[in-house]
């Protein structure tokens, strides 16, 4: 049985951590409205593009893969694919990083397991700490996740793009797919794996045919001076939108997190206390039983 | 048939509806989109699209380039920015002409890349001034 003294300071201790993740659950809420407004407004220009891309790519299926841009239909070899990852710099945030670096891992044994090389790419301290330790010899590089504003989400859309192109040109890798968690709202957000080279083609092709009735498209202008335009534009506009849906997400799962960690704490603070009473009670009734008892034995 | 015309910018979807003729701003020339064309992939340049239902001008709207993407029963407008005509102002893109031309001053003969893309720009600041100064007269017959 704790002594009334220690109940009092574990009492203290569950209220000040209270504090601690209620001031947290505002400033992720806070944070979170910003975030959410600025994933969504990103996501239509990001999906047209993505529509249109896998338009192209359909369209351009029955075309020698060697005549088009890499970025296009990939370097022509399936051996080495790079994974990148969105995770978050920071933690508590319940299983935000926990759920897209699990997702991230089973795809790495997927893509080992039909002999493909990996190459992996965290973005966000908690995924690059995570993967260097279990997988240092495939890590490449990491980035941090500071995200905080669009100008910093753009600047981290840039670089990433910027590496991706340059490493597809070089030959130096043959496919790229990015793992991010898609806002759904905030107490949902869904791993996704994103492939980005070469381009995936539209989901169902049949529409895809039937749009295009099979015809090949035409450019203006040219179709390299188009496509050496266009394929880095949708690596940046796709970096782009992914970065502020994951930093929506995980303000949106660090509120829930930290929510139920209030929670959690409040119902630790009731019951504490109602030993706290129990034991004082107890120890009133003790001390009166021995005053009666010695008064009678007087 | 009709033609389903997307307008979307990064920040936000402009518009999305059902036309007959979009006209847009390619960079080798304007290009009217029609149901039923061949699929086209299009640079834009700044400057009006102008969408037409029944022979009528439905709506115009000032882009300062991107890419369309025209099928037999769509385009999809994907816009660098876009802005309504009455949004436009002379000053703003005078403004923004002279800095570019600042930058031009300053770009080297080898920086290919960035020639292109300041054109591009210095183009669409110059077509919005032009643009501005027809809204401003009122004679939108000419865009």
């Amino acid at each position: 049985m704790p002594s009334l003294k220690e109940l009092r300071g574990r009492i203290a201790g569950v209220k000040s951590t209270r504090k601690i993740t209620s001031a947290m659950k505002m400033v992720a809420a806070s944070k979170l409205r910003r975030a959410q407004n600025q994933a969504e407004a990103a996501r239509p220009y990001a999906d047209t593009m993505r529509r249109m891309m896998s338009e192209l790519a359909a369209a351009s299926q029955g075309m020698d893969p060697s005549t088009l841009p890499p970025l296009l239909a990939g370097t022509g070899r399936d051996n080495v694919h790079l994974l990148i990852v969105l995770t978050s710099d920071r933690g508590l945030a319940g299983g935000f990083n926990a759920n897209i670096i699990r997702a991230a891992r089973q795809q790495i044994e997927d893509l080992l397991a039909q002999g493909r090389t990996v190459r992996l790419l965290p973005v966000g301290r908690k995924g690059a700490e995570i993967f260097r330790r279990y997988y240092p010899d495939m890590v490449v590089d990491s980035l941090h996740n500071k995200a905080g504003t669009q100008q910093d989400a753009y600047a981290l859309a840039q670089d990433l793009a910027k590496r991706v192109a340059d490493l597809v040109e070089g030959g130096e890798i043959d496919a790229c797919t990015l793992m991010r968690n898609r806002f759904v709202n905030a107490m949902t957000q869904t791993p996704q794996a994103l492939g980005l080279v070469p381009l995936p083609v539209a989901e169902n092709d049949n529409a895809g045919e039937k749009r295009t009735d099979g015809a090949v498209y035409e450019f203006e202008p040219d179709e390299g001076h188009l496509l050496a335009q266009l394929l880095p534009r949708n690596l940046l506009v796709q970096f782009y939108a992914a970065v502020l849906e994951s930093a929506a997400g995980e303000q949106g799962a660090r509120m829930t997190a930290m929510d139920n960690a209030s929670r959690n704490a409040s119902k630790a603070i009731e019951r504490l206390s109602l030993r706290y009473n129990r034991t004082r009670q107890a120890n009133i009734t003790n001390e009166l039983i021995e005053i009666i008892s010695g008064a009678e034995a007087v | 048939m009709s033609l389903r015309t997307e307008i979307v910018s990064p920040e936000r979807r402009y518009t999305d509806r059902e036309v007959d003729m979009v006209v847009v701003p390619g960079t080798e020339g304007d290009i009217a989109a029609m149901p039923g064309r061949a699929p086209l992939l299009l640079q834009l340049r700044g400057g009006v699209i102008t969408l037409y239902k029944d022979d009528q001008v439905l709506e115009r709207c000032f882009v300062t380039g991107g890419f369309v993407d025209m099928t037999a029963d769509h385009c999809t407008i994907l816009a660098d920015s876009v802005r309504a005509l009455e949004d436009l102002s002379i000053d703003d893109a005078s403004q923004t002409l002279d800095e570019l031309k600042n930058q031009w001053t300053r770009v080297g003969p080898d920086e290919v890349e960035l020639q292109e893309s300041l054109g591009r720009q210095i183009q669409a600041a110059r077509a919005e001034i032009e643009v501005a100064e027809k809204v401003k007269q009122h004679d939108l017959k000419s865009l």
